[in-house]
């Protein structure tokens, strides 16, 4: 889980920073999306760095699942005859809705790759062009694209808060000091990606990246 | 105050169990939960009826027996208070209060609110102890260890295993206790020979008893009637990893 975990944060923290390149202006951002795919061109042949990237994410994102549904199998079984009176989780709300937020965040990925990867539900979907295809999606007509596009990025904000602090605690935090800071850091690191995100789309409804 | 009390009653372990009301009069504020529920007892018994059967023992909230799920919360709504020390005056003349067994897949129902709690037994059996022959106090300085160690081992041996981070926990995992007894042995110079292979022991046998796995949500610390803080399942992490990492203690390595 922690591991697994830890890979797909490095790359939200890289997804992130290339998403903010929109603000440079439409060549520098579609010249970092063309360089996407040619890192390591002289090395690997075409865009064989990006496959290699893919596999490594989508293995990380299979083996997070997996062991997700272990524990959450291994939960269900642990606890044959439930509760009649059963208080909500006294923890935070971020702990109490991993599997959930998950599943959401899963849908919501798929639902992304169609639409800015594959262009397939992008309303432009020209792979030469991304920066056309961002600004086309988050028009302001399209405002329920946005909103959904909102409560994803929150969704994997709460499931980081959480997250960042159980990976750091399963990798040994072990002092009373030490869990202050890692939920501290947990917490301040959410804010900040969710901010970087949502930036974004927020920009493109207001018009600042157009 | 007057009561209402809706009781899980379970004549054995292959009965189904159902929560059945009881209403219970002139209950005063002063008295335990436990003693409300002696009286609920002695006037079930008055009219013939099967008393509720419920664990209790020293009822000083030290020696970890009673348990019970009152209301959603383990041992009832007050921080660090064991069923037996919590007051009535916690509740409210009228209310209804449900009250639970223990619900674990490890801790088998034996009657009506009494649960088994052999499978703690059996991590304990597979590790939560040490060797050396200690034979009586040694003498202070001969084995000096750092306060903070000390402190901390003593915070962690403060866990009298009754069961309720078990029953808090959402996932139904007992690794608050499992790491309260690795943690009190790990941080003392008599626990070091076994340290590493008593950690991956007790973590085995804590998943074959059938707990679910921790997922660090904290509902355990939050019952803990003796306040084992969060952290201490960190310290069992740490030692597990280097556990795995560390072949030297294995036999045949």
């Amino acid at each position: 889980m922690a591991v697994t975990g830890i890979l797909l944060v490095l790359f939200l923290v890289a997804h992130m920073l290339g998403n903010l390149k929109v603000f440079t202006g439409e060549t520098s951002f579609d010249h970092y999306a063309h360089w996407l795919r040619d890192i390591g061109k002289p090395l690997l042949p075409g865009v064989w760095f990006l496959w290699i990237l893919r596999t490594a994410l989508v293995v990380a994102v299979l083996g997070h699942i997996w062991a997700a549904t272990v524990l959450a199998v291994r939960a269900r079984a642990a606890r044959p005859v439930r509760y009649a009176h059963r208080k909500k989780v006294q923890g935070s709300y971020a702990a109490r809705t991993m599997r959930w937020g998950g599943v959401i965040i899963l849908l919501f990925v798929i639902y992304h790759l169609l639409d800015l990867t594959t262009g397939t539900l992008n309303p432009v979907g020209d792979a030469s062009n991304p920066y056309g295809n961002v600004v086309a999606d988050f028009a302001p007509q399209r405002w329920y694209v946005t909103l959904f596009y909102t409560l994803a990025i929150v969704a994997v904000g709460f499931h980081l808060r959480h997250g960042v602090f159980s990976a750091l605690r399963s990798l040994g935090q072990q002092t009373p000091r030490g869990e202050r800071r890692a939920r501290t850091a947990a917490l301040v690191f959410a804010v900040v990606l969710c901010v970087g995100y949502l930036v974004v789309p927020f920009a493109v409804l207001t018009g600042l990246v157009s | 105050m007057n009561l209402t009390l809706r009781i899980w009653r379970q004549s054995g372990p292959q009965d189904k169990g159902r929560m059945v009301t009881y209403p219970v009069d002139d209950v005063s504020p002063d008295m335990s939960f436990l003693e409300m529920l002696d009286v609920l007892n002695e006037r079930l018994i008055l009219a013939g009826e099967e008393p509720v059967a419920f664990d209790h023992d020293c009822r000083e909230g030290i020696c970890g027996m009673c348990g019970l799920m009152i209301n959603g919360d383990a041992h009832g709504p007050q921080r660090g208070t064991t069923a037996c020390q919590l007051h009535m005056r916690q509740f409210k003349d009228g209310e209804t209060i449900d009250i639970e067994p223990w619900r674990a897949r490890a801790f088998p129902v034996i009657k009506d609110l009494v649960v088994n709690r052999n499978a703690f037994d059996k991590i304990i059996a597979a590790g939560g102890y040490i060797t050396a022959p200690t034979g009586s106090a040694p003498e202070a300085h001969a084995a000096p260890v750092a306060k903070a160690n000390a402190d901390a081992a003593f915070e962690s041996a403060a866990c009298i295993g009754c069961g309720a981070c078990v029953a808090a926990c959402p996932n139904g995992s007992g690794m608050l206790f499992t790491a309260a007894k690795v943690t009190q042995l790990s941080l003392l110079p008599q626990g070091q020979p076994e340290r590493y292979t008593r950690v991956i022991g007790m973590v085995d046998a804590h998943d074959e008893a059938g707990f679910g796995g921790c997922t660090n949500a904290g509902e355990c610390t939050a019952v803990c009637p003796k306040g084992i803080p969060l952290n201490t399942i960190g310290r069992l992490n740490r030692d597990y990893l280097t556990a795995t990492a560390k072949r030297g203690d294995t036999p045949g390595s």
